[in-house]
């Protein structure tokens, strides 16, 4: 039978998606719902001095209003941070409280103060602009780069900073860089970015008076882990009492790992008004209180001898966690981070020092690659600086830093596993044909344009897990994930997952996996996940994690369905287990070569015995049944690698950038569908290249959203686009038995900086900030003019 | 969305009839719709004008184009006779926004709106438009008033845009990535004894850029304007462009637009 994995099957998912019949958390309605409304903060920063809902009590429709106070009397808590980092000198993270409803303070734009339920939408807005809240407005601290001397916007938050994290040694640093023949220096901005998914957050709560059972519906990444949250941090409920369903989601980018204020707020609402409760976002809210992406400020130095070999690094930012400290907030600028701002290299000295501070904006998480694509624009604009500073080529100069063995032990925590990055970025050049861009360039010259080239070479941590390794670094839950694999006694099986999809495609993927272990058609598996009433416990899916842990989950727990089938046939066939081979679905006696088919197995699971004999198939100690789960807490992260060549062309009279070429060369190990896998690094890279030369969060100097809708925040759009030049490379994870890696947040993490290195190119080295607009980049065509007629 | 009553009448004289001080023509939506859903504005009686038939369509006569108010902009885009006569029109109408806002948004909705970075007003200023009203004739010269600001009266009902044909003519967009609106747009007309360069985008109305018009007018060549450097004292400044920016935009479309006529 051929192999599944590795072949281009449709998507499972298309004609639910395609036709519309998707089923989204706004499309569930429950009889007698009321309609949730929040009152949010105005003001980026106020005391709340008085809230006053008698007007509102009494607009109609108005079934409840409660505000910050009623939820501080119920004990329920507060939003987490689900990192617990610490500072150089040893002193733990400093954590504000986020209460669910703001009681004495509000931190941001859109924080929510109070709710109102009402019979129909209508109403509960009405009612809710009568909502009186007395504000004692405050001075914003918005700029993170001036956080630090600002006056503290948390009570017990010294200078607004939650921690000042090192990472390496400054002393190695140091003796390195005092052998250099140059220093490479780079001040850089991550800008802020909008996760932007298509759908909006949304919630809805079911409490059942009998049950005493609340039901959430919710667009959440990870299902599981919001109800434990909720549970053991929130005190809605106990686990028990709170089922969560996640449905189809359309889309997260880590926006929706969070357990948000809302889903809280009408959860716990839910029971005591005792009516189900519906709230759906409306993009306003999602721009201003969905978390947001990146927002670093950042001075990094490479430290090079002449011949182009690093020697030594360094690295010096301010993350802007925003207003509190959410669930990825504080690993994202640490660990996600400063372990890869090595990037691919051989560099014998590092180190990453990582000031986070409070600001009052939105709340910072992870977004697509959450750290590794600010790692990643740090050393690649810094390697691409060092080889035009040293006139040595863009591609040499990372040849010649490359590790020439794996495993490589990388400068700062990763053992990478695997790779070939000299393979990964020699394929790149070929393809984005490297050796003819001068030609290219003078073409573009010749039509008063300038056009320019530049790469980067990426690795990224991810599939993130191992339990013990994220726990030692500060994380507070285990991060395995799981599967079971039922089958029912007429062979469909269904495949339970605790991971989560909105839009990676699991149920397809997953089937892929799961038929070629159990040798059976894809059409006959289906793959649940998104409901902790059906699926078995999962961390849920981020950090490109889902294949390469919740996927192997699976493949064990095959693994056991078919060794159950083994001793089942063994006793079928009458022979010993180890005489048994299983293939293409058969359980074949190998002597005999009689045989019994995985579908007959399952049945003889439930059905065992038979007429006028007693005899059972189930060997002693065996149980009836066919249904096997696993756990996967996987030995290492994924390493996930690759070179990238973006080549643009630039207007200098307008100072338009057109992404003329891009080419992605990604080493993913293997894969398991190749449609997936490029649609997955379509979208990374559009949103990559969207932060390099579109998308831009911005607040003004009170903290309020200038770019909160998209007439203002520049979505790419297709035409922004060339085709994409894809190409793979393959090279096997050692860390788990498909040899998967991580492909979801790749080309997110490798295209800013490919596309702000060509950019620059073009520009003759003048360095620009993301997101490289029309006019920034006219200016600077204007700047180099004018130095270009000064040396002539 | 606040409720309020909605109306579909079936001639102008019964849709001005509805009007008062709290009712809202509806056109195309494009812009309406979202104030509304904002909470910016609220009306008591939305008054719907796509199903008068008057007010739809276009005409074409030896000197000039009449296009009904709730003409879309698909509409003029496609038309092969707006391509024939006027093809900067049909070209400035078939890179409005996106495919979604050309198959909603009108041309009535869109001069009515004024909204400074709006493509319309910048043709109906270059080719001379005469804008027909439910009452009056008025210049476009006379119409836009500045930003988001027209010269009709409360209920008072665009029925036609009626441009000029010129010699030639073109329009050069430099569209907002964000939304597609022009950050800055040049219309450029040649008329028999006048050439006008209509500005949008730039300031807080759109306008005749009368030094552009005057050089053009005894010179039509890129290089009578090449090099200008404009004020942009008056000039936008906002996050999306900087008035000197934008300036410099306004003289380089402007001679982009006497390339391509
Ligand atoms: C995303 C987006 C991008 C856009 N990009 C562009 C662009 O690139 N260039 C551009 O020019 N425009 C652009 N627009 C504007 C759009 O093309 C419409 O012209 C505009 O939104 C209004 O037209 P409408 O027909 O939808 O009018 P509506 O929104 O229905 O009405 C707008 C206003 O005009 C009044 N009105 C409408 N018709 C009449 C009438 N016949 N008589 C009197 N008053 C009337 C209404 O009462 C209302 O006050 C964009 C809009 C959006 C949403």
């Amino acid at each position: 039978m051929a192999s599944l994995v590795g072949s281009r099957v449709e998507r499972k998912e298309d004609k639910k998606f395609l036709t519309g019949k998707g089923r989204y958390t706004a499309d569930i309605n429950i009889a007698n719902q009321t309609y949730a409304i929040f009152v949010r903060s105005p003001h980026a920063r106020a005391q709340i001095k008085k809230v006053d809902t008698s007007k509102a009590l009494k607009s109609s429709g108005v079934v409840s209003v409660l505000t910050g106070k009623e939820i501080a009397e119920d004990k329920i808590g507060g939003l987490i941070a689900g990192w617990a980092i610490r500072s150089e000198d040893g002193s733990e993270m400093k954590v504000p409280n986020n209460p669910p409803l703001a009681n004495e303070f509000a931190n941001f734009v859109g924080e929510p103060i109070a709710v109102v339920f009402a019979e129909s939408l209508d109403e509960a807005k009405a009612a809710a602009e009568k909502v009186e809240v007395d504000y004692k407005v405050l001075k914003a601290v918005v700029d993170p780069a001036k956080a630090m001397d600002s006056e503290p916007i948390h009570k017990d938050v010294d200078k607004n900073l939650c921690y000042d994290w090192l990472l390496g040694d400054r002393k190695a640093v140091d003796e390195a860089f005092a052998k250099a023949d140059k220093i490479i220096k780079v001040d850089l901005i991550n800008n802020r970015l909008v996760p932007n998914a298509m759908e909006p957050r949304a919630c809805v709560v079911d409490y059942n008076t009998a049950t005493e059972e609340i039901t959430l519906y919710t667009t959440s990444q990870n299902p599981h882990l919001s109800r434990l949250v909720m549970s053991a941090f929130g005190n809605v409920a106990p686990e028990n009492k709170l089922r969560v369903v996640a449905p189809d989601v359309g889309g997260g980018f880590g926006s929706k790992i969070n357990v948000y204020n809302e889903e809280i707020v009408c959860s716990w609402a839910s029971k005591k008004i005792e009516r189900p409760i519906k709230w759906v976002a409306e993009r306003t809210e999602s721009f201003l209180t969905d978390t947001h992406g990146r927002d670093h400020v950042t001075h990094a130095e490479l430290a090079v001898t002449k011949d182009g070999k690093f020697l030594g690094f360094k690295n010096e930012t301010i993350a802007n966690l925003g207003a509190y400290a959410r669930v990825f907030g504080t690993v994202t600028p640490t660990y996600l981070f400063g372990p890869c701002a090595t990037g691919v290299y051989v560099i014998p000295a590092a180190y990453s020092n990582v000031k986070a501070v409070y600001t009052n904006t939105a709340p910072v998480d992870a977004y697509r690659g959450a750290g590794r694509p600010e790692a990643t624009y740090t050393i690649e604009r810094l390697v691409e600086k060092a080889a035009m500073e040293l006139g040595i080529d863009k591609t040499e100069i990372r040849m010649k830093n490359f590790p020439s063995q794996f495993p490589f032990k990388q400068t700062l925590v990763h053992t990478v596993d695997s790779g070939d990055y000299v393979a990964g970025l020699e394929k790149a050049k070929q393809m984005a044909d490297y050796a003819g861009f001068e030609a290219r360039r003078k073409k573009s010259e010749a039509n008063g344009k300038l056009r320019g080239i530049g790469v980067s070479s990426y690795f990224e941590a991810c599939g993130i897990a191992p339990s013990a390794a994220v726990m030692s670094l500060g994380c507070g839950v285990g991060l395995w994930e799981s599967a079971e694999v039922r089958f029912n006694p007429t062979g469909q099986i269904s495949v339970f997952t605790g991971s989560h999809s909105h839009g990676q495609s699991h149920d397809t993927t997953f089937a892929q996996i799961a038929a070629d272990e159990l040798g059976v058609p894809m059409e006959n598996i289906d793959v649940v996940h998104g409901d902790t009433d059906k699926s078995t416990f999962g961390m849920g899916t981020y950090g490109s994690r889902s294949l390469t842990v919740g996927g192997i989950a699976i493949v064990n727990a095959c693994k056991k369905i078919i060794a159950k089938g083994k001793r089942v046939a063994a006793k079928m066939l009458e022979v010993s287990p180890d005489e048994i081979e299983f293939k293409d679905g058969e359980f074949v006696a190998l002597k005999s070569n009689k045989k019994k088919t995985i579908g007959e197995i399952a049945f003889a699971c439930y059905v065992p015995g038979q007429r006028d004999e007693m005899k059972s198939p189930i060997p002693e100690g065996d149980e009836p049944g066919l249904i096997e789960s696993a756990f996967y807490d996987p030995p290492n992260f994924s390493f996930p690698a690759g070179s990238h060549i973006c080549e643009v062309e630039i207007d200098p009279d307008t100072g338009n950038v057109k992404v003329e070429k891009y080419t992605a060369v990604d080493d993913f190990g293997r894969i398991v569908n190749p449609n997936i896998v490029e649609g997955q690094v379509h979208g990374g890279l559009a949103q990559g290249i969207g932060q390099a030369l579109y998308e831009n969060t911005q607040y003004d100097e009170t903290g309020q959203l200038m770019t909160a809708s998209y007439m203002d925040y520049t979505m790419p759009r297709a035409d922004n686009f060339p085709e994409f030049n894809l190409g793979f490379t393959c090279t096997h994870a050692t860390s788990n038995p498909l040899g998967v890696k991580g492909c979801g947040e790749a080309g997110a993490i490798a295209s800013p900086p490919t596309v702000m290195n060509a950019v620059i190119d073009a520009l003759g080295g003048q360095e620009i900030t993301m997101p490289a607009t029309a006019e920034k980049v006219w200016k600077a065509c204007k700047a180099m003019k004018k130095s270009n007629a000064k040396a002539a | 969305m606040k409720t309020f009553s909605y109306h579909s009448p079936k001639d102008v004289k019964e849709a001005s009839k509805l009007a008062s001080s709290s009712s809202m023509f509806l056109a195309g939506g494009m812009t309406s719709i979202p104030s509304m859903k904002l909470g910016m504005a609220t009306y008591k009686d939305v008054i719907d004008l796509k199903k008068i038939k008057k007010l739809s369509g276009i005409k074409v006569s030896s000197k000039t184009v009449t296009i009904g108010a709730t003409t879309k902009h698909a509409e003029v885009a496609a038309s092969k006779d707006v391509q024939k006569a006027i093809p900067a029109l049909a070209k400035l109408a078939g890179n409005i926004g996106d495919a979604q806002v050309r198959n909603r948004g009108t041309i009535g909705g869109s001069i009515s709106n004024n909204d400074p970075s709006a493509c319309y007003p910048s043709a109906c200023m270059a080719l001379n438009a005469v804008i027909h009203t439910n009452e009056r004739k008025i210049e476009a010269n006379k119409f836009f008033k500045g930003m988001f600001e027209t010269a009709l009266k409360k209920g008072e009902i665009v029925e036609a845009v009626e441009f000029q044909i010129p010699e030639k003519a073109d329009y050069q967009k430099h569209p907002n990535p964000a939304s597609r609106y022009a950050i800055v747009g040049v219309f450029v007309a040649k008329h028999k004894d006048e050439v006008n360069v209509a500005v949008t985008g730039a300031k807080s109305c759109v306008y005749i850029d009368k030094d552009l018009s005057k050089k053009l007018s005894s010179d039509f060549s890129s290089s009578a304007i090449e090099g200008i450097e404009l004020d942009d004292s008056e000039m936008n400044s906002d996050m999306h462009a900087s008035a000197e920016y934008r300036a410099n935009l306004v003289s380089l479309y402007a001679k982009k637009a006497v390339e391509a006529c």
